[in-house]
Parts: structure tokens; sequence; C-alpha cells
């Protein structure tokens, strides 16, 4: 898998929230993906935008286009250093939720995506790498 | 700060989302929108959302909280304009918008709270009569 360009943004306020949800638009533009799909990993990221700044207390997300072999993609890794994640099942139910949402965003982050990985130490922080190929 | 103007079109409100929001702004609408309902005394909200890109669910959360606000108000909420993308994210991530009155366009939406407007007054006069026949 070869990377083509890559790009890493903070996410420390719900303004960054936007900016992200913009640049991953630009990006999906860019490599070409149909404007269903676009809404859809735009939408993935404003979900996970938001968990990374609620309950990761910030942090930063890595927008990467990906190239193996004919197919091309858009990877975006978000990244905190908050308090983690004890039980990666019950976080993906729809309708769990630790805070005051609607508990839908890691599993409908998960369905918007093509490839999904999510990783979390208690105390250490939460990574959540998504991927949609056109 | 920034604010999502409200317009009043007779007994209606009208909201036009034409920026990505950001959470304050979202919630500075829901705050604008119920004082504005009884400012007015408005007996409907048409949000039109098709300048929007995307919806999740934080945006999907803050229609439905406006809608139950305003009903708590005496105020039927529409929203119109979906664009067709933002339906079939919405759904794949789990979110119906249940409780939401949706619309096609602005024009539809005007009609579905006039009629609604329209059919809770003949209720009131028909409450009306009702009081009135017991004496």
């Amino acid at each position: 898998m070869r990377i083509l360009s890559s790009e890493r943004m903070e996410l420390r306020s719900s303004e960054d929230i936007v900016s992200a949800r913009q640049a991953v638009r630009k990006k999906a533009v860019a490599l070409g993906l149909g404007l269903v799909d676009q809404t859809k990993i735009v939408t993935a990221a404003s979900e996970l935008a938001r968990n990374t700044l609620d309950y990761g207390g910030g942090g930063t997300v890595l927008l990467e286009t990906l190239e193996n072999g004919v197919r091309s993609g858009l990877r975006l890794t978000f990244e905190d250093q908050g308090p983690g994640i004890a039980n990666i099942t019950q976080a993906l139910t729809d309708g769990f939720t630790s805070g005051n949402g609607m508990g839908l965003g890691l599993g409908g982050a998960k369905r918007l995506s093509h490839e999904f990985e999510i990783t979390s130490t208690p105390g250490e922080g939460t990574r959540v790498s998504i991927l949609r190929w056109k | 700060m920034e604010r999502i103007p409200i317009l009043k079109m007779g007994r209606f409100l009208l909201v036009t989302i034409q920026v990505d929001m950001h959470d304050r702004l979202a919630l500075a609408l829901q705050d604008d929108l119920t004082s504005q309902i009884v400012k007015w005394k408005a007996r409907g909200v048409l949000i039109d959302i098709s300048a929007l890109e995307m919806v999740d669910s934080f945006i999907g959360r803050m229609l439905g909280t406006i809608a139950s606000m305003a009903r708590l108000l005496d105020s039927d909420t529409v929203v119109v304009g979906m664009q067709p993308s933002v339906a079939i994210t919405l759904v794949e991530l789990g979110l119906s918008l249940k409780g939401i009155r949706t619309a096609l366009d602005v024009e539809k939406g005007m009609a579905a709270l006039q009629d609604a407007a329209a059919g809770s007054d003949g209720n009131l006069s028909g409450a009306d009569r009702d009081e009135n026949s017991q004496f």
C-alpha cells in the first residue's frame, strides 16, 4: 500500500471539527469519490472527530490518500490521549453512550466505512482508523 | 458571535441553514428559535437544510430537540430540502430522525405547516363551541 498524501490536523474545538470535515470533503473530491461516498466519509469523520474532542479531550486526525494496486482510498486516523475505552464492544453498540450523545458515533462511523480499526488502552488513549475505497 | 438568521413569515418562522455549523452555533440556534417562537407566537417553524452537505448525529439531535421544544410551545416543525446523499448517509448512520416532519422543498413544507395550523385552529374553535354548548 502506497501513501500518496498525508496531512495531520488538530482537533481541539468544535470549529476544528468543521475544518476537519471540510478537509476530508476536499480529499474525497480530489480522490474522485461520488457524492454519496463523499457524504458518508465526511459524516463518519464528523462523528469520530466529535468523539476525539468530547471523550478523548482533544487530539489529532491524520488524513491519508492511499493506493493499493488499482484501488485508491481515503484513510482517516483519529488519535487522542484521553481516558480510553475499557469495553470496546459496548462502545460500538448503537445507543450506548457514556456522555450525553446518542451513542451512534462509533457504530455509525463503522457502518459508513469499508474498513474500521479501533485500539484503546484505558488511561492512555484511543486510536480509531477508517478507510473508504473509491 | 455569529448567528443563523431567523425570518418571520406571517405566523411561521423560517430558518435556512447555509453554513457548516459548529456545535455552539447549533446550540445558539436552539435558544434563538425557542425565544422567537414565544415572541411571535409562531405556529410553525420551517427549517431549510438544502445547503447542508452533511447531517451528523449532533445536527440530527439538534433538529429533534428543536422539534420537541417547538411542540411544547405549540408550534410545528418541518425540515425541508434534505439532499438525497444526506438521507442515504443518515439511515446508514442509524439516525432516522423519528418525530421530525420533513417535506421535499420549502413550498411543500409551508403547505404542511399551513395545514397543521389550520387543523389546530379548527380544533380550537371546535373546542370553543363545545364549551359554549355546555352553557
